[in-house]
């Protein structure tokens, strides 16, 4: 059970992380969307992934019972304790960058939340439940620019095909499961990884083949692995960011 | 609110006898206090006065966005975080429906952006300074949001039907948005250490004076206000405007444990207002022609945003353009 419990831990700080992370990148597009339009409905998708942060961080809070709570747990780890996937730690880019990010977590995103609304641990099926709503309607958000911008003009479709080509190789570590994931997804508490896998390779190629976008080979292992806290050196400066107040400021109230 | 000193373009207010019937059946169903409605006869000049006004207003939601961005990737704590944020996506919506409510008195939100680019149109002085701590993010809901809220309750009863139930909407978020802020600095001035309570009061003392300066210039040098009064698009005047939020704003600054930036605000108990000090008009016109801490940084972040965005709105329309293409063929 103790195995169980860490396991369970480990988890639901990856979720919160991808949530988190996610979501603290699109907070930079504050002010700085193509569109008002865009404004509105990049800071909606970074409300859902940041309030299902703080769902899944205040569950791991709990079973950790060491006195840190969902503050101090997003705010007070550092990059080698984050388990977010490498895809959403990435920068930003131009908006076929941000496009494909979204569209590539958003698929995996949906994919996984739909497994665990079943899962056996009752509060994980009902944070997911409320998560799988909201993954929806991001995952046709991006999918559908994915498409306009695919399919849109010369200029878009060289920047979307840029895009994808900049962020594929980040998908294998996106897709990876582990021995945690696996034990989980056997007793019935996570989603299994090869399923939501094997879903979201479907998402991508319904989503690219839409506008004749090639779906490239599977992405190789390149030695880093989000989910053991080796990440690109760009997160170390999304936290220094994110985590300032907390930091300069150690344990005071807000 | 967010606009200040708008032009009317009109000189003097002409007495009833004076109008053509048109104008005088316009006047006498605004001093009737019926709405006027996007198809109803207006002139020229109202048209443009309050199109300058909304526009003004709308452009001030967008670039009011860029002092909280400025640490919506800071916020101390997941509840902050998704308060600033949800906060900052009522701006984007207010300027979305504001924009929408300038339409229809015939104007352009493309064009009306690209004379903010250009300079020739105003947004409010208060979004030209920079947010220089977290405790700025409570003194802008307060403060600001708090002198936009006691303009625009008057606006609710404005002459121009959408501006006026625009208004109204706006209204409920911005004192959602105000409390939410003042609970902001409560909590640091409460429960926080002296560095917290220091940048609170470090916050109160760069905005203060330019939240007042928010109402506009005071009566005497306020040359449009007489048509605007008389057309009720304004309801009343900026010094009242100003009296009333100083006389809301002192009790509460008290109960925050700060103080104001100015030796000589204190109670007057025969007119039964609070007295304040003079406000440097110097810093106040400077800002409004440009040369405010952050006009250049604000201008070019809304441009920079548009001119990289353009590719991909331009994307967005030719894919639609393809769609329709396909689906008339079909």
């Amino acid at each position: 059970m103790t195995d169980n419990k860490n396991d369970l831990i480990e988890y639901l700080l990856r979720l919160a992380d991808n949530a988190m992370i996610n979501g603290q990148r699109l907070c930079e597009w504050c002010g700085h969307a193509p569109a008002l339009e865009e404004e509105m409905a990049l800071m909606n998708v970074a409300l859902d992934l940041v309030g299902q942060a703080r769902n899944w961080y205040e569950y791991a809070a709990e079973l950790l019972a060491d006195g840190r709570d969902a503050d101090r747990l997003a705010f007070t780890r550092d990059e080698r304790d984050f388990r977010n996937t490498l895809l959403v730690e990435q920068p930003n880019g131009d908006y076929a960058v941000t496009t494909a990010k979204l569209f590539l977590f958003d698929a995996w995103h949906l994919h996984t939340l739909q497994a665990l609304t079943a899962s056996k641990d009752e509060r994980i099926a009902a944070i997911a439940a409320k998560g799988v709503k909201e993954a929806t309607y991001h995952l046709r958000r991006s999918g559908e620019w994915v498409e306009r911008l695919g399919d849109g003009t010369e200029e878009s479709r060289q920047r979307m095909l840029a895009a994808i080509d900049e962020l594929w190789r980040f998908t294998g570590d996106l897709l990876a499961g582990d021995a945690i994931q696996q034990r989980l997804a056997e007793a019935g508490i996570a989603a299994d990884a090869a399923a939501v896998a094997a879903a979201w390779q479907a998402t991508v190629e319904q989503v690219f083949g839409a506008t004749n976008l090639p779906v490239p080979q599977p992405s190789s292992y390149f030695y880093l692995d989000g989910k053991k806290g080796l990440h690109t050196e760009h997160l170390g400066i999304l936290l220094a960011e994110m985590q300032f107040l907390q930091r300069a400021y150690p344990g005071a109230t807000w | 609110m967010y606009a200040q000193l708008v032009e009317t373009g009109v000189k003097r207010v002409k007495s009833l006898e004076e109008m053509s019937p048109e104008e005088r059946a316009f006047q006498e169903r605004i001093d009737a206090e019926i709405k006027i409605e996007p198809k109803n006869w207006m002139p020229d000049a109202y048209r443009q006065t309050l199109i300058r006004q909304i526009s003004q207003h709308a452009h001030s939601e967008i670039v009011g966005m860029l002092p909280e961005g400025n640490w919506v990737t800071r916020a101390p704590t997941l509840k902050r975080k998704l308060q600033l944020m949800a906060k900052i996506q009522d701006e984007a919506g207010h300027g979305m429906y504001l924009y929408s409510a300038m339409e229809t008195l015939g104007a352009d939100r493309d064009e009306e952006i690209d004379k903010l680019h250009a300079g020739k149109a105003k947004y409010s002085s208060i979004f030209n300074y920079p947010t220089l701590n977290w405790a700025d993010m409570g003194a802008v809901g307060w403060l600001v949001d708090g002198a936009a809220i006691v303009n625009q309750v008057v606006l609710q009863r404005t002459s121009y039907g959408p501006y006026s139930r625009a208004m109204i909407r706006i209204c409920k978020e911005e004192s959602f948005h105000q409390r939410q802020g003042y609970e902001i600095l409560l909590t640091m001035m409460r429960h926080g250490n002296q560095a917290q309570k220091d940048m609170v009061q470090d916050a109160i003392n760069r905005l203060w004076w330019p939240s007042l300066m928010m109402f506009g210039p005071s009566d005497a040098d306020s040359p449009n206000s007489a048509q605007s009064m008389s057309w009720k698009i304004k309801r009343m005047s900026n010094d009242d405007l100003r009296q009333r939020f100083i006389d809301q704003t002192v009790p509460q600054l008290e109960f925050l444990g700060c103080t104001a930036p100015d030796p000589d605000l204190k109670w007057n108990e025969e007119r039964g207002h609070y007295d304040f000090g003079q406000i440097n008009w110097q810093e106040f016109y400077d800002v409004l022609k440009g040369n405010g801490p952050c006009n250049r940084e604000r201008i070019a972040t809304r441009r920079k945003a548009l001119d990289d965005g353009k590719w991909v709105r331009e994307a967005a329309v030719a894919h639609a353009a393809k769609r329709q293409q396909k689906q008339n063929a079909a």
